[in-house]
């Protein structure tokens, strides 16, 4: 491990000579090539699994390089960026003036010419002030200019909603840029999700829009070794069954996919097995999983808390009718945000979300087994 | 026909002479050397060559005049742009300095504003610690932009701030139980419990409800002002920023627009040193953001931002040559962001204490203010104390108040989505209705189930 990383930072031609120097002498052993295979399991919050994501594929490839507001001196708006000036230098840790329209645009920019960009956005809310980059500038790039462009960017930060926080910081974007074609669009839950799933994007060639979640950021989890690995890396395009079982599939991503595990331990309880999945990638979309559990419990509930038209649930929900319709035993429930923008005061907010109860209705309703027939909010 | 000639030798020998002294590229010898050429009429063939005075380029916008001398406009001047002020560190007005004074009512009116609004935030902020909100900004160290600005405006005038002047606010009415009623989302909240604290508006006292993106004021404000051009009021428009929000792509959109547009708005920026983390250094590289102003075509001035009396008379004289000329006005307050940029952020990780403390004393604008207003006469130290304990005791009764009253009702949920609530929404509101009684144990007991 030591050998690999020494050997990779020396290689680097793109730093001055004073910038290797000083780079190999600050090298200090990753984490992960220190943490021996235990038999007990090692625990690891998301946010440290996301700065060691970080640290390890920048130390593998001088081309890769963080860029957004507050990333640097501040440690990062959320601290993912954490100790990451200190290691390797402004020149890879670039803190912005305020214009994400501008950072978004000079990532793009800089990906054109050989670099591989991390852009932060310090919530996915700004990123409509870049969106124009986003979409036109990077995810077309390379169809456009007939593969001589290709864009090797990923931009990342919080999405959906926190906690009281209100309506322009609130939104999920994950239906919106998951209806782009040129990009990739992940959607990370646990420690192991965020490692993985963030080192695939850094080392993919294409746009990757990596959407985490700003209270998600706390949870730890618990990491196999494998997982600690830094030449760990999660497949783009699969999602993962959290929870196997054979009564009703329950699509979920990010924060939800906690609250479906919540409720599936309820539902066990009435006797009914949820078999729980976490889509990690909004696109590629992994249509043929998601089939093939509904074919198995042959009926369907998707979870997410973006707002309800034109979302993921409706997306997911179309795939199967397309695939799977004689399969279904009852109709598709779709649970997704409020068709409000987020408000503020508490209750309010409380009830503009999915919770593990409607989740836990839900799953009844399509198993005929509550007492109304009628869908309720 | 001698004439014709003599044009012709003239132009020769013009011609000779600047290849010969071309090398030099001196204009001042080679404008000297054809001095007399000025009694002639320009040759229209030599347009190349012609060094009258007048000559220059026509070109769209007014006349250019050209130069031989090939001279870079540096990015910045040796001398920055000076701050005009009116009192000094000690409150005592500069003899030399024009301005207008404040009478009695104003003066007592703006010093308690200003210092209502500490009371405001060292309450409230405190009460975020304590965990009963969830998010508060201070104002500490802007008391006089706020306070100084607000004065210096009519009712009439449509304000869209930022986020960092809720002392226009309370100068134009607001009281404090609306503010403390917005930060807990309660319903006698003016905001139907919809946005986070700090982030408020009131139709009733022309302030544009708060926007969390940065700058995206600024375009709307250009487009009010058209609005109000178009109306042809006595009344302007005045949009407040950030240092840090002159960055963003708004910023340009805006002011490029309205001094094309020449609309009657008065931009102030509250530059006050930092951008959360970000200090000016790296944020631009211009001599603050007057310079900037000035760069679309719009007169800017910088005041010194902690002198309540230098921010007004700006204000005043800003929104008179707004309306009066129907043009966009530039004011930079420079000043010092004394509190973090939110209860979100420790801004003792990334500046030095010591740099706090210096503005937060010597350089305090409310006890330079208040040191002014003593002098006049117009407060005493009695009053201070009084004042002081009264605000406080208002603030936390506010609080309390505010704490016990419920919560936003369920109709706000779904309300002002649209103009007129959509049949989807009304068919949500009663099935959320409907499975709240039936699960009352899903649901929190303060849910209001009123209006």
């Amino acid at each position: 491990m030591w050998g690999i990383l020494r050997q990779k930072v020396g290689g680097a031609t793109c730093l001055s000579p004073q910038g290797v120097g000083s780079h190999m002498l600050r090298l200090r052993p990753v984490t992960s090539a220190l943490r021996n295979y235990s038999s007990a399991a090692k625990e690891m919050t998301v946010r440290d699994a996301l700065n060691s994501a970080l640290d390890e594929e920048m130390a593998a490839d001088p081309n890769v390089f963080v860029m957004g507001e507050e990333v640097g001196e501040y440690q990062g708006a959320y601290k993912i960026t954490k100790g990451l000036l200190d290691k390797y230098g402004p020149e890879r840790v670039v803190d912005t003036p305020i214009t994400e329209a501008g950072f978004a645009g000079i990532g793009v920019g800089s990906a054109y010419h050989g670099l591989r960009p991390v852009i932060e956005f310090m919530t996915f809310n700004f990123s409509m002030q870049a969106i124009d980059h986003i979409i036109n500038s990077a995810a077309k790039s390379n169809y456009m200019s007939a593969g001589q462009i290709n864009v090797p960017i990923v931009f990342r930060g919080p999405n959906g909603p926190a906690a009281g926080v209100g309506a322009q910081h609130s939104q999920c974007y994950a239906a919106w840029y998951g209806s782009v074609p040129g990009l990739k669009v992940l959607v990370p839950y646990s420690s192991e999700d965020a490692r993985g799933l963030l080192k695939a994007a850094i080392r993919d060639p294409d746009p990757v829009v990596f959407l985490e979640n700003e209270l998600l950021y706390g949870e730890s989890f618990p990491v196999s070794a494998e997982a600690l690995d830094s030449s760990f890396c999660l497949p783009i395009g699969k999602a993962k069954i959290e929870r196997e079982g054979k009564d009703i599939t329950i699509t979920a991503f990010s924060k939800m996919v906690g609250y479906a595990l919540k409720a599936a331990e309820i539902l066990k309880k009435e006797g009914i097995s949820a078999e729980v999945i976490n889509l990690r990638s909004i696109r590629p979309l992994d249509r043929a999983t998601i089939n093939v559990s509904v074919r198995k419990t042959n009926r369907l509930l998707t979870v997410e808390e973006g707002f309800p038209q034109h979302g993921v649930g409706a997306e997911i929900c179309a795939s199967v009718v397309e695939d799977s319709f004689g399969y279904l035993d009852a109709p598709v429930e779709r649970i997704a945000g409020a068709d409000v923008p987020t408000p503020y005061a508490a209750n309010l907010e409380r009830m503009a979300f999915p919770q593990i109860e409607d989740i836990v209705r839900a799953a009844k309703r399509a198993c005929y087994r509550s007492g109304t027939m009628v869908a309720t909010a | 026909m001698a004439i014709w000639m003599r044009k012709a030798l003239i132009s020769t020998a013009v011609r000779s002479l600047r290849t010969a002294f071309a090398s030099h590229r001196n204009p001042v010898f080679i404008s000297r050397s054809f001095g007399s050429s000025q009694q002639l009429e320009p040759f229209s063939t030599d347009d190349d060559y012609d060094d009258h005075d007048h000559e220059s380029l026509d070109f769209p916008g007014g006349p250019v005049s050209y130069s031989c001398e090939m001279r870079f406009l540096p990015g910045s001047s040796e001398k920055r742009v000076q701050c005009y002020r009116v009192l000094d560190d000690n409150g005592y007005p500069l003899s030399s300095t024009q301005f207008q004074h404040v009478n009695k009512e104003v003066a007592v009116k703006m010093y308690s504003g200003m210092v209502t609004l500490e009371a405001m935030d060292t309450v409230i902020y405190e009460a975020q610690r304590q965990g009963r909100i969830s998010f508060y900004m201070t104002s500490y160290g802007e008391e006089a932009i706020n306070l100084g600005s607000a004065a210096a405006l009519s009712s009439h005038d449509i304000v869209l701030p930022q986020y960092r002047e809720p002392g226009v606010m309370l100068w134009r009415g607001f009281e404090l139980q609306d503010f403390v009623n917005q930060f807990f989302g309660n319903k006698n909240d003016i905001g139907k419990g919809r946005q986070m604290p700090t982030h408020y508006g009131s139709n009733k006292h022309n302030v544009i409800t708060v926007s969390a993106p940065l700058a995206t004021q600024l375009p709307q404000a250009v487009g009010a002002a058209y609005s109000l051009k178009m109306d042809k009021k006595d009344a302007c428009v005045v949009t407040y920023f950030g240092d840090g929000c002159s960055s963003e792509g708004d910023f340009h959109a805006s002011l490029n627009f309205a001094a094309v547009m020449e609309v009657p708005i008065v931009y102030i920026c509250r530059n006050n040193g930092w951008a959360i983390s970000t200090p000016v250094t790296e944020q631009f590289r211009s001599d603050g953001i007057v310079v900037k102003g000035q760069a679309y075509g719009i007169p800017s001035i910088r005041v010194d931002g902690n002198d309540a009396l230098a921010v007004y008379n700006a204000v005043a004289a800003a929104r008179e040559m707004a309306i009066t000329e129907q043009r966009p006005v530039l004011i930079e307050a420079l000043t010092y962001r004394v509190g973090h940029h939110s209860t979100s952020d420790d801004s003792t990780k990334y500046r030095p204490v010591d740099e706090i403390e210096h503005w937060k004393t010597s350089r305090n604008p409310v006890s330079v203010f208040r040191k002014w207003v003593q002098r006049r006469g117009w407060w005493s130290d009695e009053q201070e104390s009084e004042f002081r304990a009264n605000i406080r005791k208002q603030v936390i009764h506010a609080v309390q108040v505010a704490e016990k009253t419920e919560k936003a009702p369920i109709g706000y949920m779904f309300s002002d989505v649209y103009e007129k609530l959509p049949s989807n929404l009304m068919e949500q509101e009663k099935l959320l209705r409907e499975t709240i009684k039936r699960y009352p144990q899903d649901f929190p007991k303060d849910v209001a189930l009123g209006i």
